[in-house]
């Protein structure tokens, strides 16, 4: 009797959740397509259609930029000033500027490699400027502007170590974030690594400093930052990939690509690039 | 380890602002799963038909799945499924109320269907109305049973608030993680730091729910 | 639509997170009980410094978030020399953080037993431990099991913070297989029907005991 019961009752939730389950891939077919054909439609009209996310920062009188807090050199929240600091940062800040007329009229939202898409896809910000590398994969989901920054892949390790190319990696583990390119790089360049993955560069570092891998690998700026903030961590292995940073923005917005790209070449034409690129890295920007 | 190096103003008025944002997730998110998850509990003991399995199925699902993942969800694929958009926060309050509804609902109706159907009978009979015998003689008599499992899950839910820094939300233990990740000294302080101040609002929550739980059984 | 592609491209990361997930459970299990026990035999003991230290370690680690815990384990632990890997620190965590609240559950259950039966047993001849083997436990056992049941069960679904640590488990692949595929939704998906595929049978099963034991009064 009792098991006959909890059978039914079981079997019930069974049903149910399996219905449920088809009701929710249900939605989800209908609303990819949705997606699918909107952007599709997006970038046919881009001929005729303003920017909406231009206007959308007009209106506001504000731009709202994704960029790291925890990365030393392009974007590093200071617990003192509760204000961000970085490369990034100053970019943002004369994007802001180019489009309101002050480099004040911004906000900064926290992003991390893995939150920085759908952040933008939500509308929670209007552009990314994270140390994002352009790629193929991404450019199917948001748009890129021209290349900003030259980064490439290295390693960051402690001084001493026996790691100094890629190819001393091999049956070692190495540390990375999830949602960034360098995991898949590394893997094809030196096959048998271990990766360890994490949320954010905090956690990242913080587990290289604790012991948890041998190195940590992604593009040589951000190590730079790190090994600046630690200088017992040095880089090693040169690079090993290039790594084209570019600011991103909604997908099929190529208005607001193109005003990106003009903004761009403004900034380095006007010298305020080179400028910025002088106050973080302590040299000229490679031509 | 440097304690005095980690706790600089600074970085101490930098941990009040994170602490700020656990209370502002925590807050809304208690009052939210409070509501939904007594509606729930109400619609299931009101046994409609259809509406009543499906509840059953969904609290189900919810409550057997990791609120991580509910938050990875909430955060990434609902706003790719549903045309809804949340800040990280709105995010975060929306997965926490979510399960924690799911948890408070099986409380509220385990406090409801304690209370002997006769009672219920009786009330009908001598002329209450559906609505009026809950609201006079169910509720307040369940309620009493409630609080204990009731604040224990609300202390579940302050601490699950931590589980929002892979979202990148600046709460308490993200405010920490970037204080830390500074210096490889500061990672004990600051998590100890971080673990007390849990300690302490969590501890006089239930000091204050052990006292409410003696005054009811009076 | 559910992309099942992500399923059969991705099948040996997720068979190898579900493994892990349910090596980290079993020994989260294990550890967090024997813990557990010993914890609740402080707390009812006669001497008093004994007492102090297992209610200390209950209220205390009840009140912080797991996450700090595992935390603690992973970065913290290092200072002291002692380094552990994601999947260590996170299934000690797990257990330590457990052990609190099953510490709790058999103390209730000792507790629920009338004291007048301890001393109806030690009268009748039985020593201590004997009255507590025959004659309490067997009480407890019906009023701990469902608690316990449902203390594995937010262990299983607690053993995703792993995946924070880069434990390797089942979330830990799902954030992984995640950046590779750009599809959210499927992946997620995925993630939780196999945490179900756990958690759903052994609810059924908790759920059926306790009714059993309720009878069984």
């Amino acid at each position: 009797m009792m098991m006959k019961k909890s059978w039914k009752k079981a079997l019930t939730l069974l049903v149910v959740s399996s219905l449920t389950a088809l009701a929710l891939v249900g939605c989800g077919s209908s609303s990819s397509t949705d997606n699918k054909t909107t952007s599709d439609t997006g970038t046919k009209k881009t001929d005729t259609v303003s920017s909406a996310t231009l206007d959308a920062i007009k209106k506001r009188d504000k731009l709202i930029a994704g960029v790291k807090f925890d990365t030393n050199l392009f974007g590093l929240k200071d617990p003192a000033t509760g204000k961000v600091n970085g490369f990034d940062i100053d970019i943002a800040k004369a994007l802001a500027k180019d489009i309101l007329g002050d480099e004040n009229k911004i906000e900064f939202k926290e992003v991390t490699s893995k939150t920085r898409i759908p952040m933008l896809d939500k509308g929670d910000i209007d552009v990314i400027i994270a140390t994002m590398t352009i790629n193929e994969e991404r450019k199917k989901q948001v748009n890129f502007s021209d290349v900003y920054f030259k980064a490439g892949q290295s390693l960051l390790v402690k001084q001493g170590s026996p790691i100094k190319t890629v190819d001393d990696l091999k049956g070692k583990k190495v540390l990375a974030v999830k949602g960034a390119t360098s995991v898949k790089n590394v893997k094809e360049k030196s096959p048998g690594v271990e990766v360890l993955e994490f949320d954010n560069y905090a956690e990242a570092f913080t587990a290289l400093k604790s012991g948890k891998g041998d190195a940590l690998t992604t593009d040589n700026a951000i190590l730079m930052g790190m090994s600046q903030q630690d200088s017992s961590y040095v880089l090693t292995g040169g690079l090993f990939t290039d790594e084209p940073y570019g600011i991103a923005s909604k997908h099929g917005e190529d208005e607001f690509t193109k005003y990106l790209n003009t903004f761009l070449k403004k900034i380095n034409d006007n010298g305020d690039y080179a400028k910025i690129y002088k106050q973080w890295f302590k040299e000229d920007p490679k031509k | 380890m440097d304690f005095a190096g980690a706790f600089t103003a600074a970085n101490l008025k930098y941990m009040m602002q994170g602490l700020g944002v656990t209370l502002e997730i925590a807050i809304w998110s208690i009052a939210l799963s409070f509501l939904f998850g007594t509606l729930i509990a109400i619609l299931r003991y009101a046994r409609i038909p259809v509406l009543s399995q499906v509840l059953m199925a969904f609290v189900e699902m919810i409550r057997n799945l990791p609120l991580l993942l509910i938050i990875f969800f909430t955060f990434f694929a609902i706003p790719e499924v549903m045309n809804l958009n949340l800040t990280p926060i709105q995010a975060a309050i929306a997965a926490l109320s979510i399960f924690e509804a799911a948890m408070i609902s099986e409380i509220v109706r385990a406090g409801l269907n304690s209370i002997p159907k006769g009672q219920v009978e009786a009330a009908r009979s001598s002329g209450l109305g559906y609505v009026q015998t809950l609201r006079h003689i169910v509720l307040p008599q369940a309620l009493r049973k409630m609080v204990p499992p009731l604040v224990s899950q609300f202390i579940s839910l302050i601490k699950d608030t931590t589980l929002t820094t892979v979202i990148a939300i600046e709460e308490l233990l993200r405010s920490a993680q970037i204080v830390y990740s500074q210096k490889q000294d500061y990672v004990f302080p600051m998590l100890i730091l971080a673990a007390l101040t849990f300690f302490v609002i969590n501890y006089a929550l239930s000091l204050v729910a052990g006292r409410l739980e003696r005054r009811f059984q009076v | 639509m559910i992309d099942f592609t992500i399923l059969t491209t991705y099948q040996d990361e997720y068979l190898k997170g579900f493994m892990t997930t349910i090596e980290a459970s079993l020994l989260g299990l294990v550890g967090s009980f024997i813990i557990g026990v010993i914890i609740a035999v402080f707390r009812i003991s006669s001497v008093r410094p004994l007492r102090w230290f297992g209610t200390a370690y209950v209220e205390f680690l009840r009140n912080i978030p797991l996450l700090i815990t595992v935390f603690v384990f992973y970065h913290g632990l290092p200072v002291l020399h002692i380094n552990l890997s994601g999947f260590a620190s996170g299934t000690l965590g797990l257990a330590v953080y457990t052990s609190a609240f099953i510490a709790e559950a058999i103390r209730a259950g000792i507790n629920a037993v009338p004291k007048g039966q301890m001393e109806a047993g030690r009268s009748s001849g039985l020593t201590y431990i004997q009255t507590m083997r025959y004659v309490i436990l067997p009480q407890a056992i019906k009023v701990v099991i469902p608690p316990l049941g449902n203390q594995f069960i937010n262990l299983v679904k607690n053993s995703s913070i792993l995946g924070v640590v880069a434990g390797l488990d089942l979330m830990y692949f799902g954030d992984t297989i995640n950046s590779e595929t750009f599809d959210v939704f499927s992946t997620y998906i995925f993630v939780g029907l196999f945490y179900l595929v756990l958690t759903i049978p052994l609810s059924l099963f908790v759920g059926y005991l306790e009714r059993r034991l309720a009878r069984a009064y």
